[in-house]
């Protein structure tokens, strides 16, 4: 029945775990019967979605669950000894050191008011009663440990002078100061970029290897459990599902929540053309809504029986240490995950390269620059220059109807500040851009609301998308009655046909925001940008902060408009993933510049420019078969307000050396385009054919 | 056929309404009740508001009639709190005191709006500081500057002598004394509106209004209003206290309202002669009156306010 079989070598045991918290429904149980175990050295990765109990299982093993939660029954063994029942005052002393936890906001697990240098030394001053000058020693000792440059200096500084990517280090430091035996991880990648997200993960991966810590690793995303972990545990709504080794699981998952999940994510190289996603329908259950008779999974299952209603599922073991919470996990884990084939996006007809057709929107010279107030004396009575933050720096694109361009870049390189140029929110500081021939450098309020209706967005946060105040057919029906789409009297008809045109049905009408999930709002927003029959549809990260199998259907969704109305999508994300999966050309920005552009299928393969390939090479891939090169970049963005000269990536470039003697270019001259394909053009002074020489950054191992 | 249709559907609508502001008031009450503090304080107000609005019922004197023979009594069968110097019923003053407060403004001899004194002068410097607070959030740069500037060097003078500046400039009348409440309530509310309006504005419906070409107006009042909308209830109910304490400092200055009307504070201004001569009745009334409402208040909006935190 456990799923784990209890054994002398285990360094954490949890057995049939029951989390309950006191809400005003009174008692409700957010974690049921739980099972796992970690033996040294070992990592176990912990995913589902949110509001799956992740968290809640982390919090309880450190009895961190606040003034409403407690454990209803079960037992955590951590090195033997049982942890549920123990003072505080035993768990406090525990947790600072056999113990740590690294959470997802560095920010907040950082003391604003301390520098990095006493924070750190207080663990070892506190917990070990460790003299200061010694400690401060050690603590400069695992910052270099964790690759920080400059310790020492790092060490007089104040957190908010760190950045993200910095602040996570120290946070992990932190926590390895004590050589833990076990280090809890929350999300502890979600809030960062790309790059410094693999950089933090490979760091992961070091410390384990030196000094043997079990890890705990909490993460909803699939690619990043791929790469750290050993053993693999699938919750949902509060229950395993599924367990086993971590290779096992991804190619023969036993659960269909576990399968679902896997069909929810674009593989990195996968497109609309061969693979569509399959979304989970419905959503995950609230705690007071779980079945205790039935499987929870069983409304949303494709393949649940009748029986699966009528009783809870017991534990199989489909194999030695490989079990799932489902009657049919024999079955199922022996057909191969069927990603389902067929072209989801337009057809191919439709996606020719229109190199001659005039294009939708036309960017050229594109600048968006921000107005930097100086703190010097002098500016405060006006005088001196002004400085500038260049958010968008020359940008030159097109966009063709039909068709979806996406762009792709880190955090601050630029792509919101373009969207917003374009939307008209931001004024433009050079440049001009066209739509369909038209000038429409100017901001919005002094657009033509022909041109304003023809231009549309999604945005990224569903919770801050719709308007709290206000129905959901209200929020649909304003731009309706403001650009006139339909006559007065049909407006409500027309908004009960963009709700059905986004998968809602009409009693979705008179909701509220509040009552939606966080899906159904971002569907909500997509009807309403639909509402004024728009052009272009610009998507500023519009799946960034759903979950998997909300992401999927919101996906499927826009490329089913797409294809039913032509539509042109304008997309921009920092999943390159997602972006690949989703779009017809790519754009990649950093600092403020396109660095290469052009169809799809060429961006993410050879020859790339150095930026793409390094970005590439940091994404994490939901398949343990993938094999990457491994490319890190060092240190971080440069500042926009003094971008460096020539190629403004030169100060990172792990491919400058590729130019021998040349080199000095890279800081002296801005690269020039390079045509590499039909459409595909990279800005970079190394010559094509070296950069066609380089392998592929992704292959698969047989 | 048409006509039916729409008619019916009219009848919907003002149905589904109805429905909601019933939804509405139910959830309200479940706020109020939820809480013990916002429910003692809603006993209270609702007491000083009944006895208020029912004022003629429950006292059979007139707030001016004077009874020569019973000058200063105490409390007694004829007159429940006694009476004052001049043989006036206490009772009946404070009734009829706490109608000018919360239920009728009394614009002349003549006129008499609905609504009290205290709550217009709340309601006005609501419709300002809103007004205001919104333009210099929404807006920003200089008419921020500008604006909460001013509003700045209004609130570094101290609020009692800002209403005896008002009061005693434009002369003691009911008006003025909504009009001084509502100009020295602006600052407090227009900087809470800018507050709100500052972190509303960054939301994406915001944005979304924006980007559909909205004009300014719209996005204030329609998108970022609605959604600041209850810390200013709460923050009104504390207003309406501080007012009745103004409208109370300012009678017992004789700011007031011109006798003989019965005013809180010049009643416990005249009383006080009286308090070492033995009747201390006259003061003690109003000034127990004045306390409890402005508690009252206070202990509903605290509670409300700790409530609706619960909830988010």
């Amino acid at each position: 029945m456990s799923p784990s079989s209890p054994s002398k070598d285990c360094l954490l045991e949890v057995e049939h775990l029951f989390v309950s918290y006191k809400t005003r429904k009174g008692w409700i149980s957010a974690v049921k019967d739980v099972s796992f175990s970690i033996g040294p050295g070992e990592t176990l990765g912990l995913v589902g979605e949110s509001g799956c109990g992740k968290s809640t299982v982390a919090f309880s093993l450190v009895n961190f669950l606040g003034s409403n939660g407690r454990i209803v029954s079960g037992s955590i063994r951590f090195e033997g000894s049982e942890l549920v029942g123990r003072s505080r005052r035993e768990l406090n002393r525990l947790r600072g050191n056999r113990i740590s936890m690294v959470y997802q906001n560095p920010m907040s697990a950082l003391n604003p008011t301390l520098r990095i240098g006493e924070q750190l030394a207080e663990v070892l001053t506190c917990h070990r009663q460790m003299p200061k000058a010694e400690a401060r020693d050690r603590a400069a000792a695992m910052l270099r440990r964790v690759y920080m440059p400059d310790p020492e200096q790092v060490m007089a500084r104040y957190p908010h002078q760190l950045s993200g990517g910095q602040q996570q280090r120290v946070v992990i430091a932190m926590a390895m100061l004590n050589r833990p035996a076990l280090l809890i991880m929350d999300e502890p990648t979600t809030a960062l970029d790309v790059t410094v997200e693999a950089a933090v993960l490979d760091l992961v991966e070091d410390l384990k290897e030196e000094y043997g810590t079990s890890i705990l690793f909490i993460t909803h995303n699939l690619g990043v459990v791929a790469r750290v972990s050993d053993k693999l545990c699938v919750m949902y709504a509060g229950e395993v599902v599924e367990q086993g080794p971590m290779e096992t699981v991804f190619t023969h998952a036993a659960h269909p929540y576990t399968r679902g999940l896997l069909g929810c994510v674009p593989r990195l190289g996968s497109t609309k053309k061969v693979f569509s996603l399959e979304p989970i329908p419905g959503r995950v259950p609230a705690p007071w809504e779980r079945p205790d008779d039935a499987c929870v999974f069983a409304p949303r299952c494709r393949h649940a029986l009748d029986s699966c209603r009528q009783q809870k599922p017991p534990w199989l073991d489909v194999r030695p240490g490989h079990g799932a919470r489902c009657l049919l996990a024999v079955d199922l884990t022996e057909k191969p995950l069927q990603l389902r084939g067929g072209p989801s996006g337009p057809t191919d007809a439709h996606m020719e390269t229109p190199e001659e057709d005039h294009p939708l929107l036309q960017m050229q010279d594109v600048r968006v620059y921000y107005e930097q107030r100086k703190t010097s004396l002098r500016s405060l009575f006006g005088l001196g220059g002004k400085d500038f933050v260049r958010a968008v720096d020359r940008v030159s694109l097109s966009v063709f109807r039909g068709r979806t361009l996406g762009i792709v870049g880190e955090s601050g390189c630029g792509k919101s500040s373009l969207l917003k140029a374009i939307i008209g929110l931001e004024k433009l500081n050079g440049g001009r851009l066209e739509f369909l021939g038209v000038d429409i450098g100017k901001t919005v309020r002094h657009r033509d609301l022909e041109v304003i209706r023809e231009i549309q967005m999604v945005f990224q946060n569903p919770d801050a998308t719709l308007n709290p105040s206000y129905s959901v057919g209200k929020q649909i029906a304003r731009p309706i009655r403001r650009f006139r789409t339909v006559p007065k009297g049909q407006v409500r008809a027309e908004v009960v046909r963009l709700l059905q045109a986004v998968r809602l049905g009409p009693e979705y009408y008179d909701r509220y925001p509040r009552q939606l999930s966080g899906g159904e709002k971002q569907r909500v927003g997509i009807a309403r940008a639909l509402a004024s029959r728009p052009d272009l549809v610009l998507c500023d990260e519009p799946v960034s902060a759903l979950d998997v199998s909300v992401q999927a259907a919101v996906l499927n969704l826009l490329m089913e408009i797409q294809r039913e109305l032509g539509t042109t999508l304008l997309f921009i994300a920092h999943d390159l993933s997602v972006v690949r999966y989703f779009s017809d050309d790519v754009a990649v920005m950093y600092l403020g510049q396109i660095v290469e552009r052009g169809p799809a299928e060429a961006i993410y393969a050879p020859p790339y420019h150095p930026y793409t390939e390094a970005l590439l090479s940091a994404v994490p891939i939901p398949d343990p078969s993938a094999r990457q090169k491994r490319i890190r970049l060092g240190g971080n963005v440069p500042s926009p307000l003094d971008p460096p000269s020539g190629c403004r990536f030169h100060t990172r470039c792990p491919r400058r050396d590729l130019l021998g003697n040349e080199s000095h270019l890279c800081e002296q001259e801005p690269p020039p385009w390079r045509r590499a394909g039909q459409n595909h053009f990279i800005a970079c002074h190394i010559p094509l054919e070296t950069l066609t020489a380089l392998d592929p950054v992704l292959h698969q191992v047989s | 056929m048409l006509q039916v249709a729409e008619g019916t559907s009219q009848g919907k609508t003002s149905r589904r309404t109805g429905r909601r502001l019933f939804l509405g008031i139910r959830r309200t009450f479940s706020l109020i009740f939820a809480s013990r503090t916002a429910t003692v304080g809603f006993f209270i107000v609702a007491f000083w508001v009944s006895a208020a609005v029912f004022a003629p019922l429950l006292t059979p004197y007139s707030p001016t009639y004077q009874d020569w023979k019973a000058p200063n009594q105490g409390p007694s069968a004829a007159h429940p709190l006694g009476t004052d110097e001049l043989g006036r019923d206490l009772w009946a003053r404070l009734l009829y005191g706490a109608r000018i407060v919360l239920v009728v403004l009394p614009v002349s001899q003549d006129l008499w709006l609905p609504g009290g004194t205290a709550l217009w002068g709340v309601a006005a410097s609501l419709a300002l500081g809103a007004f205001l607070g919104l333009v210099s959030g929404y807006k920003g740069g200089w008419i921020d500057e500008v604006v909460m500037r001013l509003l700045d060097a209004m609130m570094a003078v101290p609020v009692i002598l800002l209403y005896l500046i008002f009061v005693a400039a434009m002369g003691a009348s009911a008006v003025n004394v909504v009009l001084a409440i509502a100009i020295v309530g602006t600052p407090g509310i227009a900087r809470l509106v800018r507050g709100l309006t500052l972190d509303i504005r960054t939301r994406d419906y915001v944005r979304a209004a924006e980007t559909r070409g909205e004009s300014p107006w719209y996005v204030m009042f329609v998108e970022i209003l609605p959604n600041a909308k209850g810390p200013i209830i709460i923050d009104a109910m504390l207003r309406v206290g501080y007012a009745i304490f103004a409208m109370g400092t300012l009678g017992f200055l004789g700011l007031g309202l011109p006798p003989p009307s019965p005013d809180w504070g010049s009643m416990v201004a005249k009383g006080r002669e009286f308090i070492l001569a033995g009747s201390p009745w006259a003061a003690l009334w109003p000034s127990v009156a004045i306390a409890s409402l402005v508690v009252g208040l206070n202990l509903l909006a605290d509670g409300l306010r700790e409530e609706a935190m619960r909830y988010q």
